[in-house]
């Protein structure tokens, strides 16, 4: 698809346009942003204001002053007067704790949101939702007898049933362990790819918004510091003070090329080349997203020889960033693909790297989206 | 089976269930309304209202009668408009015990409801809002099932309370008999009259009864209640 092709599509609905002060105490919240993503990522430590965020935009706090548009529908002016309380504003809260009402079984739980929905504006399909979800066995339960995954996905459930125009999730998986969590993903996945309410997920966690968004807000000590794509944020490591070198990386999509079953290996094709890794459980052709983190990109300026990595991508310098401490951020054009490596400055100035400069970067390892909690390492034997 | 008790005895055991049943239903409404301004209201002179609700408990109960007496007697303020505008008497009728006991176990009932209410955690109100519930249905539907518990345990409380009120009762509608002579009223009579030991014997067991009767109903309904929460 080029250019020209998407310029004449319908312009995209405008999901989240925030842009709000919030004074509480000592903190002050001073956001601005706007999203279109299916999946949008609040990112930051904690303290830095997501939840006062997510709380204005659920309705559950008065901002001081600004406005907050949900799908082009103003929910908050404080200039003129709106204020839309929130059994009114449509927009579905999955709490860190899932707050399912204890008096009432699950199937109660469900139905909850819907006994206050308009007949007509009822879309959400029980069945479709409950299964979904994984969720249709636990209908007779009660609350108190169900793990803290199985609440979280009913709390999810509930919330989607009452047919919100966006879903907002506060670290919903905050409380449950790494098991629990690689329990929730697929469905969350799956919500983002199948299902058609935009989504709003808190998280301090670099691989979890790295697994899930389509766009990331980053928020630090009560100001948006970067948003925009995933694919673009997650680029810079300086978004991710306090994830830091560790985690940062480019976001590239790739499909499976080939399997390499004598070695144990599979070829991805990505648009920056291609990459060998460890045998993935896909069928060629099957889309993966991964991250190549920006420490784990080492830079060469020719074409390396008598080494042992497999993965090696030709590119072109086209941004260098000052970080803070000894470090660069050096940005790769590489095909369509843009990666980050990290070095030191003494390396930049002893290869002279400028932008401009045809480089090639070597991959020491990529993390895979499909399971972002656990690296795969690239082959390098 | 009914020779045990004499006829003026049954009749003051079927006043004083009457009485208090009368009381501690009347005063439902009210107590919560009341629990929940003082515990989630806002407002001016809410401070002085608590004051107000918990004064029965602390003042003796002959100075709430004779204030009632003072406001709701014949010829009080309150007693006079009542008559001359519903034809409605309190003085020396039971419906008058039934005010003075729904006063007295008042503060009791406004206690326990409130205390639950302490306890009920506003987030799951919050999560109602976001599902669409306007805050007045978030109240039938979340918050009153979770505060059951509390306003069964303040109606035993009343009813209780009821079942004993003595001081104020006797006070604003005396002791008399068939019309406002309860269990408390009639065994104090019986004290007072030589041989009147057995009848003061009797309904002090009646009394007893009821009460244990009305603890174990309570348990029962709280224990209900809670299985369905924990289970």
């Amino acid at each position: 698809m080029d250019g020209t092709a998407r310029q004449t599509e319908v312009p995209r609905l405008m999901i989240l346009d925030v842009d709000l002060r919030h004074r509480q105490g000592a903190f002050t919240l001073d956001a601005r942003f706007q999203s279109e993503g299916r999946l949008t990522a609040l990112f930051g430590p904690s303290g830095s204001g997501k939840t006062t965020l997510v709380n204005a935009i659920g309705g559950l706090l008065r901002p001081t002053q600004g406005r907050i548009c949900v799908k082009e529908r103003v929910l908050v002016d404080t200039r003129q007067g709106i204020f839309v309380p929130k059994h009114r504003r449509r927009i579905g809260y999955v709490f860190q704790e899932a707050r399912l009402f204890p008096h009432l079984n699950v199937r109660q739980n469900l139905h909850f949101g819907r006994w206050f929905t308009p007949k007509r504006e009822r879309v959400a399909d029980f069945h479709a939702v409950t299964e979904l979800l994984g969720i249709a066995h636990l209908l007779d339960r009660w609350p108190s007898t169900l793990s803290g995954g199985e609440k979280q996905r009913v709390a999810i459930g509930r919330a989607l049933l009452s047919d919100p125009q966006l879903l907002l999730m506060d670290e919903p998986l905050a409380s449950l362990d790494e098991e629990r969590k690689a329990e929730i993903y697929p469905y969350i996945d799956r919500l983002r790819d199948e299902g058609d309410v935009p989504m709003v997920l808190v998280s301090h966690s670099v691989p979890e918004i790295a697994r899930l968004a389509t766009s990331i807000v980053v928020l630090n000590d009560g100001r948006v510091t970067a948003s925009g794509l995933a694919s673009d944020i997650l680029r810079h490591p300086r978004f991710f003070p306090q994830a830091g070198l560790v985690e940062a990386g480019a976001l590239v999509e790739a499909r499976v090329l080939r399997h390499e079953e004598a070695y144990g290996l599979t070829v991805l094709q990505a648009a920056a080349g291609t990459l060998t890794v460890s045998r993935l459980n896909l069928p060629v052709g099957a889309p993966v997203r991964m991250r190549l983190r920006a420490r784990d990109i080492i830079l060469s300026l020719a074409p390396p020889e008598g080494i042992s990595a497999l993965n090696v991508l030709p590119g072109t310098v086209v941004a260098i960033e000052e970080v803070e401490g000894s470090g660069v951020d050096v940005t790769l054009a590489c095909g369509s693909d843009s990666i980050v490596a990290s070095v030191t400055r003494k390396s930049m100035e002893r290869l002279g790297i400028k932008v401009g400069l045809p480089v090639q970067a070597i991959v020491k390892s990529v993390a895979f989206d499909r399971d972002a909690l656990g690296t795969v390492h690239a082959k390098n034997m | 089976m009914t020779d045990w008790l004499s006829p003026e005895e049954w009749t003051a055991v079927r006043l004083s269930l009457k009485v208090a049943l009368v009381a501690t239903s009347a005063s439902l409404l009210p107590g919560i309304a009341m629990a929940y301004a003082l515990e989630r209201g806002r407002f001016w002179g809410r401070q002085a209202l608590d004051v107000l609700v918990h004064l029965p408990l602390v003042l003796p109960p002959v100075v709430v009668g004779y204030a009632l007496l003072l406001g709701f007697g014949r010829r009080g303020p309150m007693g006079s408009l009542l008559a001359e505008q519903f034809g409605v008497v309190l003085s020396f009728r039971w419906t008058g015990a039934a005010l003075a006991c729904a006063i007295m176990g008042f503060p009791l009932l406004v206690r326990a409801i409130r205390l639950s209410l302490e306890t009920v955690d506003r987030k799951l109100e919050d999560a109602a809002g976001t599902l669409g519930a306007h805050p007045a249905w978030v109240f039938f539907v979340v918050t009153l099932p979770l505060i059951l518990p509390g306003i069964i345990a303040g109606m035993v409380l009343s009813f209780a309370k009821a079942m004993g009120e003595f001081g104020a009762t006797i006070t604003f509608v005396s002791n008399i008999p068939g019309e406002t002579q309860t269990i408390p009223s009639a065994i104090y009579t019986f004290t007072q009259v030589p041989g009147g030991e057995g009848g003061a014997l009797r309904l002090a067991f009646v009394s007893v009864a009821i009460s244990i009767a009305a603890l174990w109903m309570s348990e029962w309904m709280a224990r209900r209640v809670r299985r369905r929460f924990l289970a």
